[in-house]
């Protein structure tokens, strides 16, 4: 006999005898083993992949439930309302929201063009050995935690500005009639601005690798029939590389601004913490996740608790919306590589 | 036309310079701020740090409580979010690869994986802590690890799609039940880049300050009991930095530059480790 080791199923199969019927019966048993066993790993990876439907869903309702006693009490007019005061119990999404919009804003307006700027500089400007290193010192950015950015931000930067930016600014662009107001009052440090600059660098990294990978994708084809003709570099980018991409572009766009609008902990070092509307950008003011993370912990009552959850549905709300565009758009423009 | 073929090169210099100028300004921009996290950093730094609790104001002391919570709580989010995520994957990679559920979940981790990080903080609160009545350790490493697993979904997926499918189906032909295929083969051939993402989590989470506020709270004494509030780096740094104290804000600035470098480390071992394929 031949070591049963080295037996197949239809050697079992062929044989008969008693003895031989047995280890077929233990063959039998074992395949059974695996089959079960697959089975119940394939369904145990499905139900791991359910779960994380489930915790979407699971943050949805439990923000839902948590925020309706405040949903109940103010209504529609939470989302309108400018005053914000726990000792009455009375409570308007208005400020932080506002504070959020603008923060993100200034950051887009900053980290776009620059954003761009560095993209094109490593796809056609820089030497090839150079463009690995300084690629993953930008994407180094993107690792920093936020709280360094906060204790940065408040350390350093905001005095910086103080002494700096923020006078220049009150000086020159304070006189112009039409957006005097935007720059008006006395230098802070910390405020709407500083904020925006701050998300203007964490954003940053990710417009720039995700408008590089788009730029990279571009086929040679295209640019070097441009180049043929006698376009200069820049013409190459402008007419040819960011048409082509501009969906791509797009796309890394959202995904910044989901961060910006979502980024918690930089944010409440610099703003300040004022639950009002500011004209001036140099004033102090507050976002969504800045007002959660400075008031959460010493919220006293249900409803004071339930109206920063409400914020807290608001900003998820927002954030769910743009990062879905962004992945949209994304998707797109890889189904169209791929 | 020679007049315009100046122009022409004009707005192309102006560009390469602009383009310069911005990818300067990337770069000034992360050398001013681990500069100054050197330079405050640095000084604060010593063995007291390392082996001595968080101070009341005025006195001195270390870190050590806040070290240990941080290092309690990402093993705890691993423990509880690698799991996860590597099976999640699997079935998005292996079983599923083109059915509608991993299409939904790829796009739904996605989204997860961009989420503001406080909102998984009132998240776990509303689960956890206000049920347990307390703040505790264990919400704070709940917390991370919803952190930490689309991290890890992501990269367990994309490395078990890049497994080329002769080894899968070379493991088929000698008789191999799938899920020991999986295991014994397509997990061997990405390790590599599974471990990488859970590096990438582990760097993720470590300064995860946002959803750590109203999970496990802050403790100011030697507490590794993952019943009661935990103490972490980022909290405390969060804390003290706010504080008006000068030495709590020196150990916020010392805290920091562990933080950064334990980071940066992370980062750089992930990125050494990954194979060709870039990592998102």
């Amino acid at each position: 006999m031949d070591p049963a080791g080295r037996r197949s199923v239809v050697d079992v199969a062929l044989q008969d005898g008693v003895l031989v019927s047995a280890e077929a019966f233990k063959r039998a048993k074992v395949l059974d083993r695996l089959r079960l066993g697959d089975a119940a790993f394939r369904h145990l990876t499905r139900a791991a992949a359910v779960g994380v439907l489930l915790l979407l869903g699971g943050v949805i309702i439990s923000l839902i439930d948590g925020s309706l006693p405040a949903v109940r009490t103010f209504g529609f007019g939470f989302l309108v309302s400018e005053r914000w005061n726990p000792v009455t119990d009375n409570f308007g999404a208005l400020p932080a929201i506002y504070g959020t919009v603008v923060t993100s804003f200034i950051a887009m307006l900053i980290a776009v063009p620059v954003g761009l700027m560095i993209a094109f500089f490593l796809t056609e400007l820089c030497p090839p050995w150079l463009r690995r290193p300084t690629g993953i010192a930008i994407e180094l950015l993107a690792g920093i935690p936020s709280i360094i950015y906060g204790i940065w931000g408040l350390f350093v930067f905001a005095p910086f500005l103080q002494h700096t930016l923020q006078p220049f600014l009150i000086n020159t662009l304070g006189n112009v009639p039409v957006i005097a107001p935007l720059f008006s009052g006395p230098p802070y440090g910390i405020g709407v601005l500083t904020s925006g600059l701050i998300l203007a660098i964490m954003v940053l990294p990710f417009v720039t690798s995700i408008s590089r990978d788009v730029f990279e994708a571009v086929p040679p084809v295209l640019k070097e029939a441009a180049y043929g003709v006698g376009c200069t570099t820049w013409e190459v980018v402008r007419h040819v590389v960011l048409p082509y991409a501009r969906v791509g572009v797009i796309g890394g766009i959202m995904l910044g601004l989901g961060r910006a609008l979502g980024e918690t902990m930089a944010v409440t070092f610099v703003i300040g913490n004022a639950h009002r509307i500011s004209a001036s950008v140099l004033a102090p003011g507050t976002t969504i996740s800045a007002t959660i993370a400075n008031e959460f912990t010493e919220a006293v009552g249900d409803l004071y608790t339930s109206a920063l959850i409400e914020l807290g549905l608001i900003l998820f709300v927002i954030t769910f919306i743009v990062l879905a565009a962004a992945r949209y758009l994304l998707l797109r423009i890889e189904r169209r590589i791929g | 036309m020679t007049a315009r073929y100046t122009a022409r090169r004009r707005s192309n210099a102006v560009a390469t310079v602009l383009a310069l100028a911005a990818t300067t300004l990337g770069l000034g921009w992360l050398v001013l701020i681990l500069g100054a996290l050197l330079w405050k950093g640095f000084s604060g730094l010593s063995v007291a740090v390392f082996t001595e609790m968080t101070p009341p104001p005025g006195a001195s002391g270390g870190l050590l409580n806040p070290i240990v919570g941080s290092l309690i709580l990402t093993a705890l989010a691993v423990a509880i979010g690698t799991p996860i995520g590597i099976l999640a994957g699997t079935y998005m990679a292996e079983y599923g690869r083109y059915d509608r559920l991993t299409s939904v979940v790829r796009f739904i981790n996605d989204i997860l994986l961009s989420a503001p990080s406080i909102v998984v903080g009132l998240f776990v609160y509303e689960v956890m802590v206000a049920p347990m009545g307390h703040f505790s350790g264990w919400a704070g490493g709940v917390a991370l690890a919803m952190l930490v697993i689309p991290v890890v979904v992501r990269t367990t997926e994309d490395m078990l799609t890049l497994v080329p499918d002769a080894l899968r189906e070379a493991a088929t032909s000698i008789g191999l039940p799938r899920s020991l295929t999986i295991r014994y083969i397509c997990y061997r051939a990405a390790q590599a880049g599974m471990v990488t993402g859970v590096l990438l989590a582990v760097a993720r989470i470590s300064g995860e300050t946002a959803p750590l506020l109203f999970t496990s709270l802050n403790n100011q004494f030697w507490s590794p009991n993952l019943n009661a509030p935990m103490s972490s780096l980022p909290v405390v740094i969060f804390q003290f930095a706010l504080s008006p104290y000068k030495d709590w804000q020196s150990l916020a600035w010392t805290g920091a530059l562990i933080i950064t470098l334990a980071v940066l480390a992370l980062s750089i071992t992930a990125r050494a480790l990954a194979p060709s394929g870039r990592q998102s």
